[in-house]
């Protein structure tokens, strides 16, 4: 069954099982992002979080991540991204990256490259509620909204 | 004879999906509109739509494009609001 490294889901992300899909004896080194929902934004304390996705497309977006950075460093052996859609409370997973490598050199800049690019082109949203409101944030604008 | 027209569907994401209350509609236009044609025609059937066109991104088959890129019948058209994962 083949593996799957690009995926949006409902369901709660494990960190372990996300880790898991890069399994391979060639490699000696993993390196994980783990994006939680904060409690606390702008001074405000935060009820839970809304994602939604446009799936189709993010997917892609994701696999062209992956791509990008394949191509950009060639000792990345696999990259996985898991991003989850629905309610979220606070201190959940939002979105687990994984990268895996021969040796560790490269995995670090790799895996930032990929949450800022993430951050970019993916078409993922997320709607901040909060006791007296609720905002649709958004990286290039910092958010609009009611509240 | 008739000019010949196209149909394509229009996903809506986020506030405007919330401002619009709904995630999709079909849109029929002229051969030959661009992304641009569209966004004015769906702006004067949804007025709701109008403020969140100025930071909109489109896709057309899960692809970003520009607004001068023309459309083809069976398009599927997404207008994207600035986006916000992670």
């Amino acid at each position: 069954m083949a593996k799957r490294l690009f995926e949006i889901t409902e369901a709660e992300i494990s960190v372990d099982e996300v880790v898991a899909r890069l399994a391979d004896p060639a490699i000696g080194a993993v390196v994980t992002f783990v994006g939680v929902v904060r409690g606390v934004t702008e001074g405000r304390e935060t009820r839970y979080l809304e994602y939604e996705a446009y799936a189709e497309m993010a997917e892609e977006a994701l696999r062209q991540i992956g791509d990008e950075i394949q191509a950009r460093w060639g000792t990345i052996r696999e990259v996985a991204i898991v991003h989850r859609v629905g309610r979220l409370q606070v201190g959940e997973t939002a979105v687990v990256i994984a990268l895996s490598a021969a040796h560790r050199r490269d995995v670090f800049d790799a895996v930032r490259y990929a949450i800022d690019r993430l951050k970019e082109i993916v078409p993922i949203w997320k709607k901040e509620v909060w006791a007296d409101g609720e905002e649709w944030r958004s990286e290039a604008r910092g958010g609009e909204g009611m509240g | 004879m008739d000019e010949e027209r196209i149909t394509v569907s229009v996903r809506f994401f986020a506030a405007p999906r919330e401002a619009l209350g709904m995630g999709q509609t079909e849109q029929e236009l002229p051969a030959g509109a661009t992304v641009e044609d569209l966004i004015h025609r769906l702006v004067e059937e949804h007025p709701p739509l109008r403020p969140y066109t100025r930071f909109v991104n489109v896709a057309v088959n899960r692809a970003y494009v520009g607004m001068q890129t023309e459309l083809h019948d069976g398009d599927e058209v997404a207008c994207l609001p600035p986006v916000g994962g992670g």
